[in-house]
């Protein structure tokens, strides 16, 4: 089962160490993540802000260096590797980022960010074979190539420049997209439009889908599997029907119910058991929703939960689930669901 | 029968562009009763937050107020004068705008910032007993007593937006207008913080006014909801019935698209674009996106209409019904 | 041609509503027309001395006048512009092009490059150009030729360019758009100069303009102390002989109220065009928050 892209055990510190051990920062600690090759896979990453979401992305991407542990695709570590296995990296894994403004040269008509990758990775012969090839990657998004070309970016709305961002990366036919709150930052009515043509690419081309978001209802309709992310470590993941449906892990559970369900008739529940954060101190030892969590023990104060098995397909990092079988982290990657 | 708190009668927003005038607000009616939570749902370019400015009377140029009322217990705000509508503003109508937490001053203490809300727009707290105010307020959006003399930076998202609906709050106004008052924060926080507005809303006995994009917010928050399309309000109704059955076809469409819990099914978006503003379509402004359009869609403008008890819709569909 | 034409058409809207950046490229060019047109029309051979009777007023045959040296004011006008203007834009663009060779390394590289690169700067900033040219002018005497004086004040105007250039490309750089340009294949360079010159072209421009302006008072100053090039006419050459002969005492108005006027109009004229770019660069940032 070989993977694709995968982070074994990467822990992330940022601040000063030097002289004065001044304040440092564990962005993610003990993160273990796996995209297979074999078959396309949609993965969410579901965090609040704070939870270490950005730096993930960024470590998979290679901008970033782990301080433990490794980031490999292919099974080489990205870090070690050669220019032209960077190239392929850079080819085979595209980016969806979350501002749809920001990612566009004013100066140019949206044109440039989809002739910049054609003609740089060499995808046409000529020039006509190019515009054929864009203006088929608009249409697939549901684009009029008439209507997108030629324009420049403030003169589009934020949902159409993000599709164009999906058109940019089926371009490229990548094995892999990581989609970093693709659709926050648009209006809801245009969201399902973009989830949709992004499922579609993976169906299509085979693309394996990483989806980063703190939106939990979009994530569970996407994903075959589900990591939640708390203050940089990994609390849940398995199958997304399990993790948010029937979710274990007190952080998830908190995270499911506070979601606002678009039915009336089922209102929030005010739950006091939840203590309601102040500024947040980061925890130092231990489980780190042990602050707030309504469980807490004494063991959850010293030591950090390992991987306990709860099904087939979900493991939870939580001592309340203690008498099942413990998953050493680098095992996590069984747990992801594959697809019939 | 109640009177209404607040009144919007035929309200008409423009901006005043190069290339002529850009109906932000186009002709919106609707009212607000005693201790009603009401939510104006729209998504970006229909005019929600302009329709929030306007109500407080902050509309700059080159925007304008071009017709309409707006009644505050019967007084037309409209027509007071920038001294007048200074004493109205925090003390009887008060707003958290959108973005409101980053407007912060960082370096002035909370305490501060609360105490220059109640100075500008009252004098009749003596300045005796503003510190003790201030205490109180806090308490109230469950803020711990220290936060009052932290600065901005140093308190989390969630907090800062509590201290804004402490300042909302800090003269017991009648109506309490909050614009995307939740949409930065995390959906853990915004339960909380969504839960205090409530509490604050009762105790205070106020109205209020919930401007946003979240349908699953309005639906777990508001009593009544009214739907904004390119500056116009295409239904108003009881949040229930509008969710279970609503009306115009944008609702429809609007909901149908809301990702659920409930299984796994296929996206489905709203096809199309949001009309330009500048140039709108003629006739009903939905009618180039709407399944349902008629010949008649793209001639006549409709009006928001009762058809049935307490259920308002500016459709074709609705003109001929006669319930 | 399209392409060409749109982007003119681009370069149009810059000036559309903007009476100071209008007033101020008038200016200048104006300036340019008098010493182009007046090259043509005036033979040069008339700015030297005993050229034409001395010490003569304004009059249809000489309509500047002429000097205590007889030379012909109006022809000494037209090519003191031209060359005042020469060695202005040319000193300007050679430490614009300098400070933004050296910004962009500094800028995007960072690291010990950077570090070398505003040290250099840093060091230099605090030394007065018009003291070092003095110096050098006194210790060298009768090297001052025009191309020499172009380049001595080009070498010590790079340094506020590359400070300038420098901040916008360090907050530029982490923008989303370079991330994806780089995703998208492009090496470093061709990120500088397709993705970040670009957008740094209003900024290039007000920096010439400061720049230029910088050289010219350098100039001008030089000259004003008498170590500018004494065979050559320059505006501000005419001032010293003017000041050394007592014009002012003898009551000479067309020799020294001329160079005054035009250097006036000149300063004038760079200060409108970079008022006028400055109302570009904020209303251009103004546009993005849609």
């Amino acid at each position: 089962m070989t993977a694709l892209l995968e982070a074994r055990n990467v822990t992330k510190v940022f601040g000063s160490g030097g002289l004065f051990k001044r304040k440092e920062t564990v962005a993610l600690e003990n993160v273990t993540l796996l995209i297979r090759g074999s078959q396309p896979s949609i993965t969410g990453v579901v965090g609040e802000s704070g939870s270490g979401k950005t730096t993930l992305v960024r470590l998979l991407l290679g901008l970033l260096s782990p301080t433990e542990g490794e980031v490999l695709y292919k099974g080489r570590d990205l870090q070690k590797m050669s220019r032209d296995e960077r190239l392929e990296f850079q080819r085979e894994v595209q980016v969806i980022f979350q501002d749809p403004f920001e990612v566009y040269n004013p100066f140019y008509k949206v044109d440039h960010v989809l002739t910049t990758p054609v003609t740089k990775f060499h995808l046409a012969r000529s020039k006509s074979e190019a515009q054929e090839l864009i203006e088929h990657a608009l249409e697939m998004i549901g684009l009029r190539p008439e209507e997108t070309l030629g324009r420049y970016p403030h003169q589009m709305s934020g949902g159409q420049r993000q599709r164009v961002m999906v058109a940019r990366a089926s371009l490229l036919r990548p094995r892999i997209i990581l989609a970093d709150e693709p659709v926050s930052m648009v209006d809801a009515s245009l969201r399902a439009t973009i989830l949709e043509s992004l499922r579609k690419l993976s169906q299509e081309f085979g693309t394996s889908l990483l989806y980063i978001t703190h939106d939990v209802t979009t994530a569970y309709q996407v994903s075959d599997s589900i990591i939640v992310i708390y203050q940089g470590s990994v609390v849940e993941t398995g199958d997304a029907e399990l993790v948010i449906k029937n979710p274990q892990h007190p952080y998830t559970r908190l995270l499911v119910a506070s979601i606002p369900l678009s039915d009336p008739d089922r209102k929030w529940v005010q739950d006091e058991t939840f203590v309601v954060d102040q500024t947040s101190i980061k925890v130092e030892h231990g489980c780190k929703f042990v602050n707030r969590c309504p469980f807490a023990m004494s063991v959850c104060h010293k030591n950090l939960p390992p991987f306990f098995q709860t099904d087939r397909h979900r493991v939870a990092r939580c001592y309340l689930y203690k008498d099942g079988p413990k998953i050493p982290s680098f095992e996590i990657g069984n747990v992801f669901v594959k697809k019939e | 029968m109640k009177a209404e708190v607040l009144q919007v009668q035929n309200l008409r927003v423009y901006y005043q562009t190069a290339v002529g005038a850009l109906k932000a607000v186009d002709d919106v009616t609707f009212s607000l009763k005693p201790r009603e939570r009401f939510g104006l749902a729209g998504e970006s370019g229909s005019g929600k937050s302009t329709l929030a400015l306007a109500l407080m009377c902050l509309i700059k140029p080159p925007g304008y107020i071009e017709g309409g009322q707006v009644l505050l217990d019967g007084v037309d705000l409209i027509k007071f004068s920038e001294d007048e509508m200074r004493k109205v503003r925090l003390a009887q109508i008060a707003l958290v705008p959108q973005g409101a937490m980053n407007t912060l001053n960082p370096v002035v203490r909370i305490k501060g910032q609360i105490i220059d809300g109640i100075v500008d727009h009252s004098n009749k707290i003596p300045r005796s007993a503003l510190e003790e105010r201030v205490h109180e307020l806090l308490k109230r959006v469950e803020l711990e007593p220290e936060v009052v003399n932290m600065f901005p930076h140093e308190l989390s998202g969630g907090m800062k937006q509590r201290v804004c609906l402490a300042i909302a709050i800090s003269l017991s106004p009648r109506v309490i207008i909050a614009d995307e008052l939740t949409s930065a924060l995390d959906v853990v926080v915004q339960r909380q913080v969504m839960l205090t507005l409530g509490q604050l809303q009762e105790n205070l006995g106020a109205s209020v006014l919930l401007v946003g994009h979240d349908m699953g917010l309005m639906a777990q928050f508001v009593d009544r909801i009214g739907m904004l399309y390119a500056g116009k309000l295409v239904e108003v109704g009881p949040v229930r019935e509008v969710f279970k059955e609503s009306l115009h076809p944008y609702t429809q469409l609007l909901i149908a698209c809301l990702p659920s819990l409930e299984g796994k099914r296929r996206f489905k978006g709203i096809p199309g674009l949001p009309p330009l503003l500048l140039n709108p379509p003629s006739g009903c402004v939905f009618h180039t996106r709407c399944p349902q359009a008629m010949s008649r869609c793209s001639l006549e403008v409709p009006s928001l209409k009762e058809v049935r008890p307490e259920r308002r819709v500016a459709c074709h569909l609705y003109t001929e019904d006669k319930r | 041609m399209n392409a060409l034409r749109e982007r003119l058409w681009g370069v149009a809207a810059y000036f559309r509503g903007n009476t100071k950046l209008l007033s101020g490229v008038s200016l200048i060019l104006a300036l340019v027309l008098f010493w182009l047109i007046g090259s043509l029309v005036v033979s040069p051979a008339r700015s030297a001395p005993i050229a034409s009777l001395p010490s003569q007023p304004p009059s249809w045959q000489y309509p500047l006048g002429t000097d205590t040296h007889g030379r012909d004011l109006l022809a000494v006008m037209m090519m003191g512009t031209g060359f005042t203007l020469r060695i202005g834009f040319v000193a300007g663009a050679i430490g614009l092009g300098i400070g933004t060779i050296l910004g962009f390394l500094s800028g995007y590289y960072g690291g010990l490059l950077d570090t070398v690169i505003k040290w250099t700067g840093d060091v230099l900033l605090t030394i007065p150009i018009l003291a070092v040219l003095v110096v050098v002018a006194a210790m060298l005497p009768g090297t001052m030729s025009l191309n020499f004086m172009t380049l001595l004040v080009a070498s010590l105007s790079w340094m506020l360019p590359t400070r300038a250039i420098r901040a916008q490309v360090l907050s530029m750089r982490e923008q989303a758009y370079v991330q994806v340009a780089r995703l998208s294949g492009m090496n470093h360079l061709e990120v500088i100069v397709k993705e970040l010159m670009p957008n740094l072209l209003p900024y290039l421009a007000a920096s010439f303009v400061v720049t230029s302006a910088g050289a010219v008072l350098a100039l001008i100053g030089l000259e004003f102390l008498g170590l500018g090039p004494q065979d050559i006419p320059t505006l501000g050459m005419t001032i010293y002989w003017a000041t050394s002969y007592a014009a002012i005492l003898r009551g000479m108005w067309w020799w020294w109220a001329p160079p005054a006027v035009i250097i006036a109009a000149l300063f004038v004229g760079l200060f409108l065009v970079s008022a006028g770019l400055d109302e570009i660069v904020n209303p251009k940032l103004k546009r993005r928050g849609i």
